[in-house]
């Protein structure tokens, strides 16, 4: 597993400050991270990857400094998003998972082979050919998640994955996330997806207030809400 | 070519794509030079036989021929009217394996060949122009004719639902803003998925 570790990591969107002196290790397998809109939890996300740097402390992956070794970093750090729709970049589905196999020194052969071993693995092979913009919500979620386990990354880290798609497949979502060998740090308002996470950790306007076990980080963030 | 490719394993579909492309401009500029009814026709039928050859459906390729008859519909008449029927023909004739001959380079090729084709073309110019991210910017472009087509789609619902009357402004600025949004969207699952360079 990998070790992430955030020092010390505040940051603002102009006024609004969203992180506050923030320290945290993260080397569990499964962690989830639960809290309220706009309490922090995509942007705390998102500086994983260097998506957004902090204003102020440092984020590193496995002793690599984000800010740093972007690249590297990125390499070893899958990003899904809510809305599979802007992660997907070319126009078909193949075409798509591709993509993130592109300058990493592969044969064209190779690629091919990645790429409809990932599309086979995620029930996409019938559509390969398809245009991505026609594939259904649940399809696209499955796609984005496609394309970034063909990279294959150590760790996936998804913001909200399963927010736009109905009950079946937030699902079946849920169920490739429990199912994954890579280390797993999952952003959900789906409470039952982390029940059997190793560490779930609650924010709430930009710190952490509850950080355990899924059965007590849940009840904290429950507590909050009622 | 978004979403218009029809698969297949045809000599066509495997030819390299920039040998397509060079035959599809000559093919077309043979054609200009054409004059008589019947050297189209048989230009014709060879395109036809083309199509065959690609296996193409012949539902997908009506989808990419049909509307030129339209056109044709009312343009031959008229240049009948005034230049007489031959050059009427001739002109159709032109029209008809001109646009049958692009469409069949379209139906035949994925957009990743027609990209890499791109490049290989723009290679040569490595010092001025960056061969990968012109294929990258053009990819992108023909991803995002479909997801501004859907934001438009919503707007419209939205308006409809709201019961605004229609007022080319009050489509025009949520359509621009959330274009905005996705942009910044797509730039940052872009830079996620390894393209920070």
């Amino acid at each position: 597993m990998s070790t992430i570790v955030f020092d010390g990591v505040s940051h603002s969107f102009g006024e609004r400050r969203v992180l506050r002196d923030l320290s945290l290790t993260l080397s569990e397998r499964r962690i989830g991270i639960v809290g309220a809109n706009g309490s922090g939890k995509s942007t705390l996300v998102r500086l994983i990857n260097g998506l957004i740097t902090p204003d102020a402390g440092t984020v590193t992956v496995d002793g690599l400094l984000v800010t740093k070794n972007a690249r590297e970093v990125r390499r070893r750090v899958g990003f899904i998003f809510t809305n599979p729709d802007n992660q997907i970049v070319m126009p078909t589905v193949e075409e798509d998972v591709a993509f993130s196999l592109r300058k990493r020194g592969l044969s064209a052969a190779e690629i091919a082979e990645r790429t409809r071993a990932a599309l086979d693995r995620f029930g996409l092979t019938a559509h390969a050919t398809h245009p991505a913009h026609r594939l259904s919500g649940g399809q696209k979620q499955l796609l984005a998640l496609a394309a970034v386990l063909v990279g294959e990354p150590q760790v996936v880290v998804a913001d909200e994955p399963t927010t736009l798609l109905d009950a079946r497949n937030s699902r079946r979502i849920a169920d490739l996330f429990r199912a994954m060998t890579q280390q797993v740090i999952v952003v959900t308002h789906q409470l039952d997806l982390l029940e059997d996470f190793d560490r779930v950790i609650c924010i709430e306007e930009g710190a952490i207030i509850a950080d355990g076990a899924p059965s007590v980080a849940i009840d904290a963030y429950r507590a909050l809400l009622a | 070519m978004i979403g218009l490719y029809s698969p297949g394993h045809s000599l066509l579909h495997r030819a390299p794509t920039l040998l397509k492309l060079a035959v599809l401009s000559a093919g077309v500029l043979w054609v200009g030079f054409l004059g008589e009814p019947w050297q189209l026709l048989i230009a014709l039928g060879v395109v036809a036989g083309l199509y065959l050859l690609a296996g193409v459906p012949a539902r997908a390729a009506w989808q990419q021929v049909g509307p030129i008859l339209w056109i044709l519909l009312i343009a031959v008449p008229i240049q009948a009217l005034l230049s007489g029927w031959v050059p009427a023909a001739v002109m159709a004739l032109r029209l008809l394996v001109a646009v049958a001959l692009a469409a069949l380079f379209t139906l035949t090729t994925t957009v990743t060949a027609v990209l890499e084709g791109f490049q290989r073309l723009l290679r040569p110019f490595g010092r001025w122009v960056d061969a990968d991210r012109v294929g990258l910017l053009v990819a992108i472009t023909l991803r995002c004719i479909p997801l501004v087509a859907e934001i438009v789609t919503d707007v419209l619902e939205a308006r409809r639902a709201r019961g605004t009357q229609s007022s080319l402004l009050a489509l025009a600025v949520p359509v621009v803003v959330r274009s905005l949004y996705a942009a910044d969207a797509i730039g940052e699952a872009l830079v996620a998925r390894g393209l920070d360079d």
